[in-house]
């Protein structure tokens, strides 16, 4: 299976689309041939870049995004789109519709798009949103946009996962209290209001420059108008993230956002290893015994824990 | 079985604009389970394009207008993808039918059950 996969690597870095399509699916797969993979897969590139789109349901991300990779694509080079949508919770099907707003792009070589589904992932991107960046980057796309499913405050894994965050709002969206909640209004690098043919943009921009007021110049974020659907304001976002790359590069706050990055997904990729190893002590007996034990009142919950923790560990021990 | 990252392209041809029918069709596949890719109305090369990137395991053809433009992208996402089937809905009339069927393709015409096409489509998945 190794060589099978390294094959697949091989073919894919050659330019092999369907290649590069499957490798995907393995990431998304995990498991084993998943970690395979990634080992295959370190360090940085050189040269790429990550732009991740974010904002609630309907505000216009995957229009925003498909006027904006016609920017990119004006120039040449080539761009790759992850373009994430939830996973139903109850059936685990999904219905990925980002396809259908990048038809003017659909067909291009210079163009790789990839829809996936969260797949009970929470936090706005997949599992496997990372990895396929990476896998992309391996295989000769430097440039990947990420599109988030629509979010509403707390769903922040974009801004661990990429180097420019767009924040996507409309006219009429909240007033200055929502402005300066907690959150999603945190980490935008450049704001976008969308559909600003609409009633309520005055407001919307007051609010958000309102609350925008008390950061330092240099890291207060843009506030841009987009009408995506005609393409308006496109040219200006795109210029807008070449600007803050260029700013965080010389600033050398790339540097530090790329290390926030690694270190937000090795946490992650722990967490999701101790759950396993937690699940699999919860499987056995000894968890079983202290179930019974502290049900019974013979144990109370504190030390239960300690005593699971210590199992953990042996358990964690014997694996090595 | 389990359905879980199943993945399936819906795609439609021909100018008209009905997108009710796949957009139901779609919405029984997702609550089967799978995950469906909507490209909506499509050139024969975005198919194909589509079909390769999302690394989709079976292609739903939503036919409107002439069945020759269908024909075509069908033999043109067999080209890329021949591991791929591929199923079509849509207003087919009868000779079309026999026609496409002629290809290996199944047909659901106006009509279809929709717990035809689910287990058709968990069938050419390899799940049934």
């Amino acid at each position: 299976m190794h060589e099978q996969l390294k094959q697949q690597l091989e073919h894919a870095q050659a330019g092999d689309r369907g290649a590069l399509a499957r490798l995907i699916s393995v990431l998304e797969s995990g498991g084993s041939d998943a970690a395979i993979l990634e080992r295959c897969l370190r360090a940085r590139h050189g040269g790429g870049y990550t732009v991740g789109i974010t904002g609630a349901p309907g505000a216009g991300k995957s229009t925003l995004v498909s006027a904006l990779l016609g920017e990119v694509l004006a120039e040449p080079g080539r761009v790759a789109l992850l373009a994430v949508d939830p996973s139903s919770p109850l059936s685990r099907g999904a219905l990925l519709g980002d396809r259908v707003r990048m038809q003017p792009h659909a067909g291009s070589p210079d163009v790789f798009i990839r829809s996936m589904a969260s797949r009970g992932h929470l936090g706005g991107l997949a599992m496997a949103t990372r990895s396929a960046r990476r896998l992309l980057e391996a295989c000769g796309w430097p440039l990947t946009l990420i599109e988030t499913v629509g979010v509403g405050q707390v769903e922040l894994d974009v801004a661990s996962a990429t180097d420019t965050v767009v924040v996507v709002l409309n006219p009429g969206w909240g007033d200055e209290v929502q402005a300066n909640k907690a959150g999603l209004m945190e980490v935008a690098d450049i704001f976008v209001i969308n559909k600003a043919d609409k009633a309520g943009l005055d407001a919307t921009r007051r609010d958000l420059e309102g609350a925008l007021a008390s950061l330092p110049p240099e890291r207060r974020p843009q506030v841009l108008e987009t009408i995506a659907t005609e393409g308006k304001g496109a040219a200006a976002l795109w210029q807008a993230i070449r600007d803050h790359r260029a700013a965080i590069t010389a600033s050398g706050e790339l540097e530090q956002r790329r290390l926030a990055q690694v270190r937000s997904e090795l946490k992650g990729m722990m967490d999701a290893l101790l759950a396993n190893q937690v699940q699999r002590l919860f499987e056995g007996q000894d968890a079983h015994a202290r179930v019974l034990a502290v049900s019974e009142g013979s144990l109370d919950i504190a030390t239960a824990s300690d005593q699971m923790l210590d199992l953990l560990y042996d358990q964690a021990a014997g694996r090595v | 079985m389990d359905t879980a990252g199943k993945r399936i392209l819906m795609a439609k041809t021909g100018l008209d604009g009905h997108w009710r029918g796949p957009t139901v069709v779609a919405k029984a596949l997702r609550d089967a389970g799978f995950e469906v890719i909507m490209i909506g109305m499509a050139r024969p090369e975005e198919m194909v394009q589509a079909s390769v990137d999302e690394d989709v395991d079976l292609v739903g053809l939503n036919i409107g207008g002439h069945i020759d433009v269908a024909v075509r992208a069908i033999n043109m996402v067999r080209e890329s993808r021949p591991e791929v089937p591929i199923f079509v809905g849509g207003v087919v009339p009868p000779h079309a039918k026999r026609k496409l069927e002629a290809l290996g393709v199944e047909v659901y015409p106006p009509g279809s059950q929709l717990p035809d096409i689910v287990a058709a489509a968990r069938r050419l998945t390899g799940l049934a």
